[in-house]
C-alpha cells in the first residue's frame, strides 16, 4: 500500500518504457559495444582462470590474438571455419520458421542428430550395392524425411491438446541420442561403438570438400528470407506468431500453419544433418551435433530471426569457440573453456537487447528530453 | 541384504540428485520463469561446492562444519548463477529459453574447468566419509544415505509446504499464472521472482554437488550432471509440478535409470547390450507420455503455470 502511495507523489528514480523505434545503426551499435565488453570481461576470467596469464600478464595480447588465429591463420582453418559456420548457420535457419510462430522448437539437436543417423543408416545398407548418386539422393530423402518426422510429432500434439511444445521437443532431443547408441550397438557388435567413417555416400568435391556445404546453405539462407518476407506461407507464419486470436479471426488455420511449419522446420534440421553426415564426418556418434542445435538457438535469436542477419551472428558465435579452443590448447587450460567464453559474451548480447528494447528514463530528466506522459 | 531392496535404495540414492534438480526448477517455474540454466547451475553447484572443499578438505576443522562449508560453497556458486539468470531475465526482460540456454553454456564450462584444476585426493577422498554420516561405516546399500539425501527430501517436503499450504506460496504462483494481477493486489512482481529463482538455483546446485561428492563419489562424476539436469527439467512435468511428488518420480526415475544395469544380471529375462540404450530411454519416453496425457486430460492443477515462459512488463498490460 505504501508504494502505491509513494508512487502518486514522487516519480520513481528509474522509469521505463518500451521504445517506438531505434535506428538500425543506434541498435548496431549498441550491439557492437556490448560484445566488446563481453571480450573484455572475457579476458579478466581468463586472468583468473588461466596461470599462464597470471604468471605472465603482458602474454593478455596474445590471448586476444589467438581468437583471430583459431580461425584464420592458415586455408585449411579458414575452410574449416566456414563450413563449421555453415552447419550450425544450416541448423538456426531450420528452427526459425518454428520460432517466427512463437512454437520454442528447441528439438533442433535431435532432429539434426536423426537426419545424421537416418542418412548414415542409409549409407551402411545401401552402400556400394547401388550407384553413389542414388546413394546420396536416398540418403538426402532419408534425412529430410526422419528430420521431419522427428519435428512434427510435438507439433501435432501442440496443435490438438496445446501440449507444451518447449518441453516436448526437449525431451525427443534424448530420445533421438538413445535411439542412436542403439544402432551403434548393432551396427558395431564388438561394443566399442564407434563406427569408422564409411566408404560410400560422400558428397563430391567442389574445389574441397566444404566449398558445397557452403553454397548449399548460403542458398538455404536466402531462400528462407524470400519465403518468410515475400510468400503467403511466410505471412501466416508471421501472423500465427503475433497473435493466434487475430490468425484465426482473418481466416487463417493456425493448426494447419503449425504442422506444416514443423515440417519444414524439422525437414531442415534433417537436411543439416545430411550436411555433417555426407559432407564432412561420414559416421555417426551420439555427439555428432555436438549441442549446435542449442547453439542454433541463440544463434537465430540473436539475429532476429532475420536469415540474412544470421550469417553474421553464427560466424562470430563460431569464431568466438574456435578462437577459444585454440587459445585452451596454446595456454593449456582445459578444453571447456570455450564455453565459458561464448556463455560470458551471450550475456552481454542478451543484456544489451533491453537498451535497444526500452529506454530509461532517469527522474527529472526525463522533462528535459520531452519525455512521454 | 536382499538385491531388491539394494536395488530401491541406490535408487533412491541417485533420485535424490533430481529431486534437488527438479525441486529447484518447480520454484523457479511457478514464478513463471523456465528456467533452461538449471543444467549449467547444478554444474556450479557442484564446482562451489568442490572449490570449497579443496581448500578445508584437509584441514583440522570439526567433521560437521567441514561439511556445512560444502554445502554453502555449492548454494553461492549457484545462487550467484540464479541471481545473473534472474536479473537478465526479470529486470533486462530477456528471452527467457535464450537465456538458460546461455546459462547451461556458460555453467557447464565454467564447472569443468575449475573442478579439472582441483586436487580430488583432498575435496572428495576425505570429505565424502563425512557425507555419509550416519551410514558410512556400512558395507551395504544404507551407505549411500548420507547427510545430503535427507536434506533433499527435506527440501522437497518443505518446498510442496511453502507452495501450496502458505501466503508466500499462494503469492509465488499467482505470480506465475498471471503477475499482472499478482501486481495488482500489490504483490512484488519482480522480487518473488528473483527470490523464488535464486533459491530453486541454490537447491538444485545442491543436487550437483551431491552427485559428484556423495552419490558418485568419483573423479570424473561431474562430466555428467549436465544429462541429470536436463533429466530434472523434464522431472518436474512427470511431477505435475509438486515438489513432494519429485520424491516418488525421481525414485521411479532411478529406478528405470539404473534398472539397465541391475536387469543384466537376472539371466531369464534374457537381455542383450542393445537393449540398455532402450531402458535408458524409458524416462524421457515416459515424460513425453505424461506431458500428452496431462494435456489432454486438461485438468487446470496439473499443467504448467499459464505465464510460463513470458516476461512481464507493468506498462504492457
Amino acid at each position: 500500500m505504501s508504494n502505491v502511495s509513494k508512487a502518486e507523489t514522487r516519480e520513481p528514480l528509474i522509469r521505463l518504457s518500451r521504445r517506438a523505434s531505434i535506428t538500425p545503426r543506434k541498435a548496431w551499435t549498441i550491439r557492437i559495444v556490448a560484445v566488446l565488453l563481453g571480450l573484455l570481461v572475457c579476458g579478466i576470467a581468463a586472468f583468473l582462470l588461466i596461470e599462464k596469464l597470471q604468471s605472465n600478464p603482458g602474454k593478455i595480447g596474445e590471448f586476444y590474438y589467438t581468437f583471430i588465429k583459431g580461425s584464420f591463420s592458415s586455408s585449411r582453418r579458414i575452410w574449416k571455419f566456414l563450413k563449421n559456420v555453415s552447419i550450425l548457420l544450416c541448423i538456426s535457419l531450420a528452427l526459425t520458421p518454428a520460432f517466427r510462430m512463437r512454437f520454442w522448437n528447441i528439438g533442433g539437436e535431435g532432429q539434426t542428430l536423426m537426419g545424421v543417423l537416418s542418412a548414415i543408416a542409409v549409407a551402411f545398407y545401401l552402400g556400394g550395392t547401388v550407384p553413389e548418386g542414388v546413394l546420396l539422393l536416398l540418403m538426402l530423402l532419408a534425412a529430410l524425411l526422419v528430420g521431419a518426422i522427428w519435428g512434427v510429432i510435438p507439433a501435432l500434439f501442440r496443435a490438438k491438446w496445446g501440449t507444451n511444445e518447449t518441453l516436448f521437443t526437449l525431451m525427443m532431443n534424448y530420445v533421438a541420442t538413445f535411439i542412436v547408441s542403439y544402432f551403434l550397438i548393432i551396427w558395431v557388435p564388438s561394443g566399442s561403438s564407434s563406427l569408422g567413417k564409411l566408404k560410400y555416400g560422400k558428397l563430391p568435391m567442389i574445389v574441397n570438400e566444404q566449398l558445397l556445404t557452403v553454397i548449399v546453405v548460403l542458398l538455404l539462407s536466402v531462400g528462407l528470407y524470400i519465403y518468410l518476407t515475400y510468400t503467403k506461407h511466410g505471412y501466416e507464419i508471421s501472423v500465427v506468431g503475433e497473435s493466434v486470436r487475430t490468425a484465426q479471426y482473418v481466416g487463417i488455420n493456425e493448426k494447419k500453419v503449425i504442422i506444416r511449419t514443423m515440417i519444414l522446420s524439422g525437414a531442415l534440421c534433417g537436411l543439416a544433418g545430411y550436411l555433417i553426415a555426407a559432407g564432412a564426418d561420414q559416421t555417426v556418434t551420439t555427439n555428432s551435433v555436438g549441442g549446435q542445435g542449442f547453439t542454433g538457438i541463440m544463434v537465430a535469436w540473436l539475429g532476429k530471426f532475420n536469415p540474412l542477419a544470421m550469417i553474421l551472428t553464427a560466424a562470430l558465435i563460431q569464431l568466438l569457440s574456435q578462437g577459444a579452443s585454440q587459445i585452451s590448447q596454446d595456454f593449456g587450460v582445459n578444453n571447456a573453456l570455450p564455453n565459458v567464453i561464448v556463455g560470458i559474451v551471450l550475456f552481454f548480447i542478451i543484456g544489451s537487447e533491453f537498451f535497444i528494447n526500452y529506454e530509461i528514463h532517469f527522474r527529472g530528466h526525463s522533462k528535459a528530453k520531452g519525455g512521454i506522459k | 541384504m536382499n538385491i531388491w531392496v539394494d536395488f530401491l535404495i541406490t535408487s533412491l540414492a541417485f533420485g535424490a540428485v533430481f529431486m534437488y534438480g527438479s525441486t529447484g526448477e518447480i520454484l523457479t517455474e511457478k514464478a513463471g520463469h523456465l528456467n533452461l540454466g538449471i543444467p549449467g547451475i547444478m554444474c556450479m553447484g557442484g564446482a562451489g561446492g568442490c572449490l570449497v572443499l579443496n581448500l578445508v578438505g584437509k584441514s583440522s576443522l570439526p567433521g560437521f562444519l567441514i561439511v556445512i562449508l560444502g554445502i554453502l560453497g555449492a548454494l553461492i556458486f549457484s545462487m550467484l548463477c540464479g541471481l545473473l539468470y534472474s536479473f537478465l531475465a526479470v529486470t533486462l526482460r530477456a528471452n527467457q529459453n535464450v537465456t538458460g540456454l546461455a546459462m547451461t553454456t556458460f555453467g557447464v564450462g565454467l564447472s569443468k574447468v575449475i573442478i579439472n584444476k582441483l586436487d580430488s585426493n583432498i575435496y572428495l577422498i576425505g570429505p565424502k566419509l563425512l557425507y555419509r554420516w550416519p551410514f558410512a561405516e556400512r558395507r551395504d546399500a544404507l551407505q549411500y544415505l548420507g547427510v545430503l539425501f535427507f536434506l533433499a527430501v527435506i527440501i522437497a517436503i518443505l518446498s510442496s509446504w511453502v507452495l501450496f499450504r502458505t501466503k508466500v506460496g499462494l503469492h509465488l504462483r499467482a505470480v506465475g499464472e498471471n503477475p499482472a494481477t499478482a501486481d495488482a493486489v500489490g504483490i512484488n512482481v519482480s522480487r518473488y521472482k528473483y527470490v523464488a529463482t535464486c533459491v530453486g538455483s541454490g537447491i538444485a546446485g545442491l543436487g550437483g554437488f551431491y552427485y559428484i561428492i556423495d552419490y558418485m563419489a568419483s573423479q570424473e562424476a561431474y562430466l555428467s550432471v549436465e544429462a541429470l539436469g536436463w533429466l530434472s527439467i523434464a522431472l518436474v512435468i512427470f511431477a505435475l509440478w509438486r515438489p513432494h511428488l519429485t520424491i516418488v518420480g525421481s525414485t521411479v526415475f532411478g529406478i528405470l535409470f539404473s534398472c539397465a544395469s541391475y536387469l543384466a544380471n537376472v539371466k531369464w529375462l534374457n537381455i542383450t547390450m542393445a537393449t540398455t540404450p532402450l531402458l535408458k530411454m524409458l524416462p524421457y519416453v515416459v515424460t513425453i507420455l505424461v506431458l500428452i496425457i496431462s494435456s489432454i486430460r486438461n485438468k487446470k492443477e496439473n499443467q504448467p503455470p499459464t505465464s510460463l515462459g513470458l516476461s512481464y512488463f507493468r506498462e504492457e498490460r
